[in-house]
């Protein structure tokens, strides 16, 4: 499903903080990257969503060289929930609907409903996005990138930012949602417990490199 | 007093002019006592201001004499002068200058443009020259204050513009909010002025043709018109200069980027 073959980014100061990365996704896949803080796993991600352009390297979704395909096509298909949850002005409803909106589209209120149910907030649609806590707001950040249909999800330390309650109550709704097998998934966190309980399969990263790759038992240990 | 010294009005001008710069130096030597050192900034500033405002004076009075295109030339440098000012506020964003340049001519210049064809600015070198001169140093301003406004938004809600672009969002929606506080940032001094007029201040324009004999209405009526025409420039420079800078901060992939100041 996803392919990212050398991918490397060099900042403007020499640093690399992507270096060389080449592995695969396959669909319905789970993948856990895991590593130290600046190992490049965020910066990974960034450019699987073309936030940030490669230096080198290439990333092909379904055979698709990305390259070639329209950015905010990309991130469509290439959906991220980035670590810190933004919510944009007005209602949970205008958020879910903020990328239709967009592209001159309508998102009906049954898809609403049904999204909302899917993260665990059903009722949520009228409520000011601004009044919601740390983890409903992560919740809807998910159901927003869930609204695009992405072909592949890209998840960037997603409790990181919560409280332990509400951690566990975000990664009960990853696992509902990821466990279907329905959805490609890259999630980075660097809490290896969790890689164990959401991924089938890891990356290790450790200076902008992969330095472990395989089922999670192996690169994490059992 | 100052004008009893004197029949001659050269000795008389630069009398005054002598006066005003001893209270500017009175005034920085107790704000010195007081710790704020602007001695050397302040008298480096009235020295540039004075020679500048006595050549600009200087070559009025020759133009004054010529045929009125002149004064399209006189204008255009000071376009040019006032893209060049600006540019410096716009530090780091590509081709700030053009950018800048072309904003001040699609705002101040039509601004002057069209209203010099209705004959609400006469066609002639002494109101097209110093009623533009103001049009376009208004407009200067309104661009740099949107340019930097815009500037320190974008960088200071970069996780928001960047969580709309992973969703798909274009570049121009995503940044929306962020133009249309700076613009409307870049028009509050204007807007203020245009509601204290005459009652905080009266201003420069008027005071002049008062003195100069003209009646108060007739002079309030045309400071008016000219506050008017400046909240015209200074608006669309800033709207235009916002519509063209908002894709600077955005690379040919749609990634955000913002230039450091």
């Amino acid at each position: 499903m996803l392919r990212a073959e050398g991918l490397t980014r060099r900042l403007d100061d020499g640093t690399t903080v992507v270096d060389d990365v080449t592995f695969g996704v396959g669909r319905g896949e789970v993948v856990a990257v895991v590593g130290g803080s600046g190992a490049g796993k965020s910066s990974l991600l960034r450019l699987l969503n073309r936030l940030d352009e490669p230096t080198a390297g290439r990333v092909a979704v379904e055979g698709v060289d990305q390259a070639s395909v329209r950015p905010a096509d990309l991130r469509r298909r290439v959906g991220l929930v980035p670590q810190t949850p933004r919510m944009f002005p007005g209602t949970v409803a205008d958020n879910l609907r903020w990328a239709f909106a967009e592209r001159g589209e309508t998102l009906g209120d049954d898809a609403v409903r049904s999204l909302l149910e899917r993260v665990q907030l059903p009722g949520y649609a009228d409520r000011d996005a601004s009044s919601l806590s740390g983890g409903e707001a992560q919740r809807v950040s998910l159901a927003r990138v869930l609204a695009n249909e992405p072909q592949v999800l890209l998840l960037d330390e997603p409790t990181s930012a919560l409280d332990e309650d509400t951690k566990g109550e975000v990664e009960a709704t990853l696992r509902d949602l990821l466990s279907a097998g329905e959805v490609t998934c890259l999630v980075v966190t660097h809490d290896e417990a969790q890689a164990r309980r959401l991924a089938d399969r890891a990356l290790r990263m450790r200076d902008g490199r992969v330095v472990e790759e395989g089922a999670v038992e192996e690169v994490l240990g059992s | 007093m100052i004008t009893a010294l004197s029949d001659n009005t050269w000795v008389v001008a630069l009398s005054q002019a002598v006066a005003a710069v001893l209270l500017v130096l009175a005034v920085l030597l107790v704000a010195q006592r007081y710790g704020v050192s602007m001695f050397g900034e302040a008298t480096w500033a009235m020295t540039r201001g004075f020679v500048q405002v006595v050549a600009v004076g200087s070559v009025l009075a020759v133009l004054l004499r010529g045929p009125v295109w002149t004064a399209g030339i006189v204008l255009l440098g000071m376009f040019a002068a006032a893209a060049s000012i600006a540019r410096r506020r716009a530090k780091g964003i590509p081709g700030a200058y053009r950018l800048i340049l072309t904003a001040l001519l699609i705002g101040a210049g039509s601004v002057i443009v069209v209203m010099t064809a209705l004959g609400v600015m006469r066609w002639e070198i002494a109101t097209l020259v110093p009623v533009g001169s103001m049009l376009l140093s208004n407009a200067m301003n309104a661009a740099t204050q949107m340019v930097e406004r815009l500037r320190s938004d974008i960088d200071a809600h970069r996780g928001d513009i960047e969580a709309k672009l992973a969703l798909g969002g274009a570049p121009a929606s995503c940044v929306a909010p962020y133009v249309e506080n700076a613009v409307r940032a870049s028009m509050i001094p204007q807007v203020n002025t245009m509601t204290a007029l005459g009652i905080v201040f009266i201003p420069g324009l008027m005071s002049g043709m008062v003195l100069a004999g003209a009646d108060p209405v007739q002079a309030a009526i045309y400071q008016f018109v000219v506050i008017a025409m400046i909240l015209a420039a200074g608006g669309l420079t800033a709207m235009t200069a916002a519509v063209l800078v908002r894709s600077r901060f955005f690379t040919a992939a749609e990634q955000l980027v913002v230039p450091a100041a």
